[in-house]
This record gives structure tokens, sequence and C-alpha cells, in this order.
């Protein structure tokens, strides 16, 4: 089981996310930005960060690099794919996930931790039941989840909804959507860091299980 | 060569996060009849003359707005 964590200019979270996916017993390694092959990765990561400066707006120009138009190709053959606060603002940008992140409501940076309630979604990267609550930092400007009504509609009824903020959204994000996936399950974008809490050294390893669920998969179907 | 002007806005219905609490901080220093204040970007281009008006539309599509969230609208100047 091997990941590739996508490194943008300006990103600053992967070799947190290397760092992470190693501890839990995985292969983990780079891909440059500049790449256009996925080979060899069984699943992407998306890390944190600030790519290319997050001029224009966040994720808006990294999504036109070589290696998004890999993944928006092998996503949608089924390539597991999870974007991570930064990773999630490319994947709206890249409209492989709907709605888009804007500022928060405050106008302010958010860093602290902050209790998530993993919701009955089909996301296939998550390994916690439906209901449990968890403890995950978060660190972002623009976190704050925005898309239409029919767009809000169609999350809940495909079950697309896979983490909320359980004390209410301290970015504003619409119905507290910290994290949502595609149709499919396999596409994974959320603003909360699971990779910063994968070791207990760490304070906490409640996020390990955010990775965990796409590796029982992808093991299962070997 | 040809310069044109891209405004770009918040949709209506999005909330404008650096606008409202810029209306707020005006409020507190005394401008209270503000009851709007939208902040977005202004964009200017200087393209070569074959390039229409329709082509800087496309460019907005794709990369300088976001349709999701953004409105734009071009003059040229």
């Amino acid at each position: 089981m091997k990941f590739g964590v996508v490194r943008f200019p300006g990103a600053n979270c992967e070799q947190d996310a290397v760092h992470a996916l190693r501890h839990l017993g995985f292969e983990a390694d780079y891909i440059w930005h500049q790449d256009s092959s996925l080979k060899g990765y069984n699943a992407v990561v998306l890390p944190g960060g600030f790519s290319y400066g997050d001029y224009l707006r966040c994720g808006a120009i990294a999504r036109f690099s070589p290696v998004m138009s890999a993944i928006a190709k092998e996503s949608g053959a089924g390539l597991p794919v999870i974007g991570i606060c930064n990773g999630f603002q490319v994947l709206t940008e890249a409209h492989l996930l709907p709605g888009a992140l804007i500022k928060n409501k405050e106008t302010k940076f958010i860093c602290r931790s902050v209790k998530l309630r993993v919701e009955e979604s089909v996301c296939q990267w998550i390994d916690y039941p439906a209901g449990t609550e968890v403890d995950i930092p978060i660190a972002h400007g623009e976190g704050n989840y925005v898309c239409d009504d029919k767009t809000l509609a169609e999350l809940k009824a495909n079950k697309q909804i896979v983490v909320r903020y359980a004390e209410g959204a301290p970015n504003g994000s619409l119905d507290d959507i910290a994290g949502i996936c595609n149709k499919a399950g396999n596409v994974f974008g959320l603003m909360p860091h699971p990779e910063r809490v994968t070791d207990k050294v760490s304070g906490s390893d409640q996020g390990a299980a955010f990775f965990l669920g796409i590796a029982k998969l992808l093991e299962s179907r070997k | 060569m040809k310069r044109f002007a891209v405004y770009v806005t918040s949709k209506e219905g999005i909330f404008d996060p650096a606008g409202e609490n810029s209306r707020k901080a005006l409020k507190s220093l005394g401008f209270s009849g503000v009851t709007d204040l939208a902040i977005g970007k202004y964009i200017e281009l200087e393209v070569e003359d074959s390039n229409t008006e329709e082509e800087v539309a496309k460019m907005c599509e794709k990369l300088l707005a976001n349709p999701v969230i953004e409105d734009y609208k071009i003059k040229e100047l």
C-alpha cells in the first residue's frame, strides 16, 4: 500500500503527511506537482499549505498543475484521493468536489483543536462508525464551506457529508460542514488536519482512522 | 494593445466576510450609515488587439473568477 503526497510550491504539510503515513505502517513518498504520472501509487494525498502562495484564490493555480490533470483522470477511475486543508481547496477549485471555501466568517486565521462528528457517508477513507466524535486540529483562514441549496440537498441525499463541526462551525461553514466526498466516496476533502494527530507523541492518534479506512478497503480488494 | 478591466465580486447570496467585517469596523468608527459593503478584486489586463471581450470572459470562467462563488464584469478601457 503506497501513498503519494503531492508537493506543490508553497505546500507546508507534506512532510507531516508522509511522516504520519509511514508511522502508520504504509509506504509514502512525494509526488512533484509537475509529474503527470501516478504510477505505483495506490492513493494520493493533497496536503495543507499555501500552494502558489494562495494567489488569486486558494488552490486556483495549483489545480492547473500537470499532477492535477492526472488526479482528475485517475480519481474518475476510482483512485482514492484525500485533500487536507489547502488540498480540499484545490479539490473544489478543480471541481472534483462541489462548492467552495471562502474566508472564515470572522476573517481570522483559526488554529486550534475542534470536535468533529463523523457522519454516515459513502466516504471510503474513514474508519470510524457514524456518530463518533473526535478532536482534530484546524489551521486555516479560508475554510468557510459554501455551496448552493441544490448542491447541499444533493450532498445530503447522496451521503457525501463526511464530517461536521460537532460544536458549531468556528469558520462559518454552511451546515457545519468540515469535510465532504464525491458521489463514489473515493475523493475526500476536509479542512481539519488528521495527519497531525496520528501518533500519541503529538498528543493524540485520533486522526489515524482517517487514513485506515482506505487502507483496509484496498487490502480487502487484493 | 487593448486594456480590459475585470471586476470580480461575490455572487449574490454568498456571504462576503471581508466586506461585512469592514462594514462593522466603519460602524465602530462612527460611520453608522453604511448598510452594505462588498469587497472584490479589480484586475487590469493588457492584451493584443486580436483578443476580444469574449476571450477575456473565457479567462474569467477558467481562472480569474470562480463561477461557483463569484460574478465578474468586464469593461474595455
